[in-house]
């Protein structure tokens, strides 16, 4: 697990690399594209395998919150019906939405940027 | 008309190939390899923090969402710091794509931002990219599961 979490984490950062000299994108049109092609590969069932071997390689990069995202959906759906298509998402990234809302906010008043 | 047309894009073409070689190169191996190194690196701290949760008696399922608030109060920190925004300049995606370089999209405009106030400044600035992401996050798992509902039954 932990050689399969180096090796897919730093092969995920290699893609959004390529992606990013190749293409005239910024660092957030990739980051936002990386989080739709986690949603979508979670979707289709292969994200699922890739975290089951790899595990935080694949749930550290941000494709894996696109996972998340989906996932939660699913599960919400099997367990409360349609209405689980709008609160899933949310549900499963609260952690780490909540999080980085207060950690965000937390830091940004504490320290004082070095310029 | 022909012989006209052909001549401007001869030299159109001089002019594409000429800026071409103007151009400065991208180091793309290097950022490559950067990416892979750092990346990987922080993919490997993730592993070690659910191994720990792991051992504390969790499934490596349970241990995702706490992973990732450590990893991403590790990256507010580190900015705070000011350190994370040098993992980003020689890691490029390495730093940027892991949660943690998430934090740092988060920190790094709200602590710039800061002078503007703490609503426009501190308050809006922590979504500058967090926003966007999690906007199109957001809308593609509904799809997702939307499509997914309709043709299993299921999702």
């Amino acid at each position: 697990m932990f050689f399969w979490a180096f090796v897919i984490g730093g092969l995920l950062c290699v893609i959004a690399q390529l992606t990013l000299d190749l293409f005239p994108l910024t660092p957030a049109h990739v980051l936002v594209l990386f989080v739709v092609i986690g949603a979508v590969l979670g979707g289709v069932g292969l994200y699922g395998k890739l975290v089951s071997f790899a595990g935080a390689g694949a749930t550290v990069p941000l494709t894996g919150f696109g996972y998340t995202l989906v996932t939660g959906v699913g599960e919400a759906v099997k367990t409360k019906g349609v209405l689980g298509l709008l609160t899933g998402g949310l549900t499963a990234a609260a952690g780490g939405i909540k999080a980085a809302v207060l950690f965000g906010l937390a830091a940004s008043l504490v320290f004082k940027p070095k310029v | 008309m022909a012989t006209k047309s052909q001549h401007q894009t001869d030299e159109m073409q001089e002019y594409q190939k000429m800026a071409q070689e103007m151009r400065p190169k991208k180091p793309l191996l290097k950022n490559v390899l950067l990416a892979f190194f750092i990346g990987g690196f922080i993919s490997e701290v993730g592993q070690g923090v659910q191994w720990f949760f792991m051992q504390h008696g969790m499934s490596a399922k349970e241990a995702t969402s706490p992973v990732t608030v450590v990893m991403i109060g590790l990256g507010a920190l580190l900015t705070g710091l000011g350190w994370y925004d040098r993992v980003v300049k020689y890691g490029g995606m390495g730093g940027s794509l892991p949660v943690t370089g998430f934090a740092n999209a988060m920190v790094a405009p709200a602590m710039e931002f800061r002078t503007e106030g703490l609503v426009l400044g501190v308050g809006a600035k922590l979504f500058t990219v967090a926003g966007p992401v999690l906007a199109y996050g957001l809308a593609a798992a509904f799809v997702v599961g939307l499509i997914r509902w309709l043709v299993t039954g299921v999702a």
